[in-house]
């Protein structure tokens, strides 16, 4: 899939987090997306960002522009090689948290996006990716 | 990226000028718990206009601190949140459940006003 523009914020510390949707933010209001859909956008990545850091301590947001099917999308790849999820299923089920968070994370960013992937292999990490189109 | 947080009589007021760290939110938290006991405060003001995302440990550190400043004798209440913030939030499933909100500045003063007027007058009484 060609992403134009691409943006790599690494997420090692908290500051990332902010870094990463700030970066969401600015790459949503260049695509043309409404100040909802800008917010929409950043509080995924942030979620993503902190899920990365929770869970794998170390990942990537990858953030890029998909225009390829005549839409104007945004497209977010979360990434990381820490634990990986045992059971994708369960991680997708409202309430489940393995962290004793408030157990919303995935299915929180499922609900403020237009489409959701996620791959995850236990020991090897995971990749969340989302697009939201611009209405 | 430290919060002000402003006396100003019996209440406190905490003004969010940009967007905070995870960090960032626990110092304030920590900052509020500790001098709504120095300055002996009724009441605390979170203003939350300028930030743009709550996200779920944002909104947990505003609840927290909600329910530490309760448990410290004062009320708290969150004021200012952006249409798009309540949108996304709610999309979240995060809804601040028991934490007094309201539209800005000024509507924040009357809550408070009322609530802490009714709570001397219970006290008043016994």
């Amino acid at each position: 899939m060609p992403l134009t523009g691409t943006i790599r914020v690494p997420i090692n510390s908290d500051v990332d987090i902010v870094k990463a949707r700030q970066s969401g933010r600015e790459a949503a209001a260049q695509a043309g997306f409404s100040h909802t859909d800008m917010s929409l956008i950043a509080t995924a990545i942030s979620e993503l960002a902190r899920n990365i850091l929770r869970y794998a301590k170390h990942g990537e947001i990858v953030i890029g522009h998909d225009d390829n099917s005549g839409k104007q999308g945004i497209v977010v790849v979360a990434r990381d090689e820490g634990p990986g999820i045992r059971s994708i299923e369960q991680a997708l089920q409202v309430g489940f948290s393995t962290s004793g968070g408030l157990g919303l994370g995935l299915p929180g960013v499922r609900r403020l996006t237009d489409e959701f992937e996620i791959s995850s292999k236990p020991g090897r990490g995971t990749v969340v990716t989302i697009k939201k189109w611009r209405a | 990226m430290e919060v002000p947080i402003l006396k100003q009589y019996h209440y406190l007021i905490a003004t969010i000028q940009a967007a905070l760290t995870d960090a960032d939110l626990l110092h304030l938290r920590d900052a509020l718990v500790q001098r709504v006991g120095k300055f002996r405060s009724r009441g605390v003001i979170v203003d939350v206009t300028a930030l743009d995302v709550v996200d779920s440990f944002a909104s947990r550190t505003l609840r927290d601190i909600a329910h530490m400043i309760r448990l410290r004798g004062a009320e708290t209440v969150i004021v200012g949140i952006q249409p798009e913030v309540a949108f996304a939030m709610v999309q979240l499933g995060l809804n601040l459940e028991g934490v007094a909100t309201a539209l800005d500045l000024e509507e924040g003063l009357a809550y408070l006003d009322e609530k802490t007027k009714t709570m001397s007058e219970g006290s008043s009484g016994r």
